[in-house]
């Protein structure tokens, strides 16, 4: 019993808080693919930006010294959502919206992306440096325990607080994204010009109100994502390049231009690292007398150095055997 | 401007911008700068026929530079007693064999459809030869790296020549590039590109992490010089201002003489029938397939060959450093920096990319202290008004190199989004 707990708390609860970050990550790449056919390389930088927005205005509200049953990073949340979402579309009104005029291919605005991943990189790196920063120097974080001897363990189930709040939020984000991908009249227009830019255009619809609001969605997520991430781990500048390329797979394994396919892949690709990565042998013990070899401690799939290498294995088998992704994805 | 006033107006406002570097900061700073622009040139060029000839979106650079340095660390830094006389070299050998018996495994899975078993149940058991595959190879591969970590610390180098050391540097560079290649090149554009970034992101994890062989995180110094070293011609009684110019001069000569080499023989290629013909791929790979042309085998060869490049440069570099760091690699300051130079030089065109190399290297090394010159300014102000100065400006202005880099991209993809020296459309009278 208590092997199974502690699969809980490693796996389960370390799988679902990555996975969350992904999607979030995710739909906002697969959003942007699916309605400016490029691959935005500067989507981790946002993610870190919002993050980064969100610490400022954390520190603000602790300096006022009021205090909230939440961690201070949620309840500024929704503010940085909106100032990320605002600078996302003041990036594409600077570096993509003139390439577009221009009638540049895609392939130039991913290059331009990279140009706002360096600005981006840039400007972080001068106003906070390089060092890491947690969300949690002036209050605790919360760690809710539940205990398990009704169902026969001795270990506790154990999570922190702001582990819980995420996985509640990113249920929220994603019930609202589908909503708004299904009910509402610029959410299907949204869907109509990912599947058909030119048709969505001759049949009325406005497609610069739908790159904007492209935009916000995928730049309120980003800073959703960034800074769950920020609060679970730590903050640094590095923090964009270390989840990019796993938002990447995750939104490539579900189908680049596809909302909830970049859903399902976060979810695959964090749990996917986190078991990659798990000590079965913990697992297995129990299970002793019957395997005839001997079990030792850190039985992983990869050492722990390669998590990252995890996503992209994944990626390229999907990218060979389903380059469209699980469910069927825009090709370039 | 016509063809000609244009790039050589440029170069020649490059080399008047290269004496005023050298007038400021000193020759053997601007020795310095020239020998790292070298190689990074070889690097841009090898990009050039990727994406400029090519059309293939790689960014997977850092990877290919990082294996171009850790070949030349192996081939060229001193042999590790220790480890020769353990019996480490029979343990890995043993991994050695273990991974031919895993590969042969997989192998004979793949051709299992020759039996008469298809469909579902081949993938299922080639999936199966993989996993088997990896336990007997990690079976062998960890107890080796456990022994040779304990006994002798690590592989250390074979002591040849540095020059081979480039030349496997280009050799192994060109060998993953075929493998990678083979799976990665169906690829269109961005999917491209993400899994080549990936692929580099591997590359870096595995060098890191290998302490075994690269040494890893512990570093490796000194690298050799081909040319003698600063200390040779001190211990020859040259003073120390003398002597770095006399070394880095040497070994600039060395680098200039391979980038001439390459310009040479890739314009010969460029103009000729393979030329065209990986235009002719580049601008439409279903026109030149109907023609004829194997799209697929043309492209792989253009990415070894592009990577051979990539592979030298990331070796000369290296060995320049005299040090070989796997932290120091990151996918912003080696694979984005170098996309940078050839966007701005100008893609397909050699000299474009040649002048992109050195102009962005020496922006990317004069925006330190210009960017540290205009905080101390604002500064100044800043204190005489009363709002104090600006805390750490010299680890601040360091970390204006990355912006202002990406500046430079923005703009050059907004005013000259062709690059300063564009490729010359080929045009037949």
């Amino acid at each position: 019993m208590d092997a199974l707990i502690f699969f809980f708390n490693k796996v389960l609860v370390t799988g679902t808080v990555e996975g969350s970050v992904y999607a979030l990550g995710a739909v906002g790449v697969t959003l942007i693919f699916g309605i400016l056919r490029f691959a935005h390389f500067a989507h981790g930088d946002m993610m870190t930006m919002g993050a980064f927005i969100a610490f400022l205005l954390a520190l603000g509200l602790a300096a006022t010294g009021m205090t909230f049953p939440v961690p201070t990073g949620f309840v500024v949340l929704p503010l940085a959502m909106i100032i990320t979402a605002v600078i996302a579309l003041g990036l594409d009104r600077g570096f993509y919206a003139p390439l577009r005029r221009r009638g540049a291919r895609p392939v130039a605005l991913l290059i331009a992306s990279i140009g706002v991943t360096l600005v981006i990189q840039g400007l972080i790196r001068l106003f906070f440096g390089v060092d890491t920063r947690s969300f949690f120097e002036h209050e605790p974080k919360g760690i809710i325990r539940i205990p398990t001897t009704a169902i026969g363990g001795s270990r506790d189930i154990s999570f922190t607080q702001p582990q819980l709040l995420m996985i509640i939020l990113t249920v929220v984000l994603c019930v609202a994204l589908h909503l708004f991908l299904t009910r509402s009249r610029l959410g299907k227009a949204m869907r109509a010009m990912a599947d058909n830019a030119d048709l969505a255009q001759v049949s009325g619809i406005n497609t610069a109100v739908v790159v904007r609001v492209t935009w916000i969605i995928a730049g309120a997520l980003a800073c959703c994502g960034g800074t769950m991430l920020a609060l679970d781990v730590s903050l640094t500048p590095d923090l964009a390049f270390n989840i990019e390329l796993s938002i990447f797979a995750a939104a490539i394994v579900g189908g680049l231009g596809q909302a909830y396919g970049a859903i399902a892949g976060g979810f695959l690709i964090g749990f996917a690292e986190t078991l990659a990565v798990f000590d079965w042998s913990v697992l297995l013990k129990p299970l002793q007398g019957i395997i005839p070899f001997q079990i030792n401690t850190g039985l992983s799939l990869v050492p722990t150095e390669y998590k990252l290498s995890v996503s992209f294995v994944i990626l390229v088998i999907v990218l060979l055997a389903r380059p469209t992704g699980i469910f069927k994805g825009a090709s370039s | 401007m016509n063809r000609v006033a244009r790039p050589l107006l440029l170069y020649v406002g490059l080399v008047l911008l290269i004496v005023a570097v050298a007038l400021l900061n000193g020759a053997p700073y601007a020795s310095r700068m020239l020998v790292e622009a070298g190689a990074y040139a070889l690097i841009v060029l090898g990009l050039n026929i990727q994406w400029g000839y090519g059309g293939l979106f790689n960014f997977g650079i850092m990877g290919f530079m990082m294996v171009g340095g850790a070949a030349v660390t192996f081939m060229s830094y001193p042999l590790n007693d220790n480890f020769w006389h353990s019996d480490g070299p029979i343990l890995l050998g043993h991994a050695i064999v273990a991974a031919a018996i895993g590969a042969a495994i997989i192998l004979g899975a793949r051709e299992v459809h020759r039996i008469g078993i298809r469909g579902g149940w081949r993938t299922a058991l080639i999936t199966l030869a993989w996993l088997v595959g990896y336990i007997i190879f990690r079976s062998q591969m960890d107890p080796a790296v456990a022994y040779v970590l304990a006994n002798g610390g690590w592989v250390g180098g074979l002591g040849l020549p540095v020059v081979w050391g480039w030349a496997f540097g280009g050799l192994a560079a060109g060998a993953i590039a075929y493998v990678i290649g083979r799976i990665c090149l169906g690829l269109r554009s961005d999917y491209l590109a993400i899994a080549t970034i990936g692929i580099s992101e591997i590359i870096r994890q595995l060098i890191k992490n290998s302490q075994w062989l690269t040494r890893g995180t512990l570093t490796v110094s000194p690298i050799k010089w081909p040319t003698p070293l600063p200390q040779d011609y001190q211990a020859m009684g040259v003073d120390l201002q003398s002597s770095l110019l006399y070394a880095r001069g040497g070994y600039f000569i060395v680098v200039a003489v391979i980038v001439a080499v390459v310009m040479f023989l890739l314009a010969r290629a460029y103009h000729g029938p393979w030329g065209r013909m990986m235009r002719a791929i580049r601008d439409n790979y279903i026109a030149a397939g109907s023609m004829g042309k194997n799209v697929t085998a043309r492209q792989l060869e253009i990415f070894v060959l592009g990577s051979v490049l990539i592979g030298v440069g990331g070796a000369v570099l290296v060995s320049f450093t005299q040090i070989f760091d796997p932290n120091s690699y990151q996918t912003i300051n080696h694979t984005f920096f170098i996309w940078v130079m050839i966007i701005v030089g100008g893609a397909g065109n050699n000299w474009g990319a040649l002048f992109g190399a050195i102009f962005i290297y020496v922006v990317w090394l004069l925006s330190e202290p210009v960017a540290q010159a205009l905080f101390t300014t604002i500064s100044v102000w800043s204190t005489q008004l009363g709002w104090g100065a600006i805390p750490d400006i010299e680890s601040r202005s360091l970390q204006m190199r990355v912006f202002v880099l990406g500046l430079v991209i923005t703009a050059a993809l907004r005013y000259a989004p062709r690059g300063l020296i564009p490729e010359r459309a080929q045009t037949s009278r």
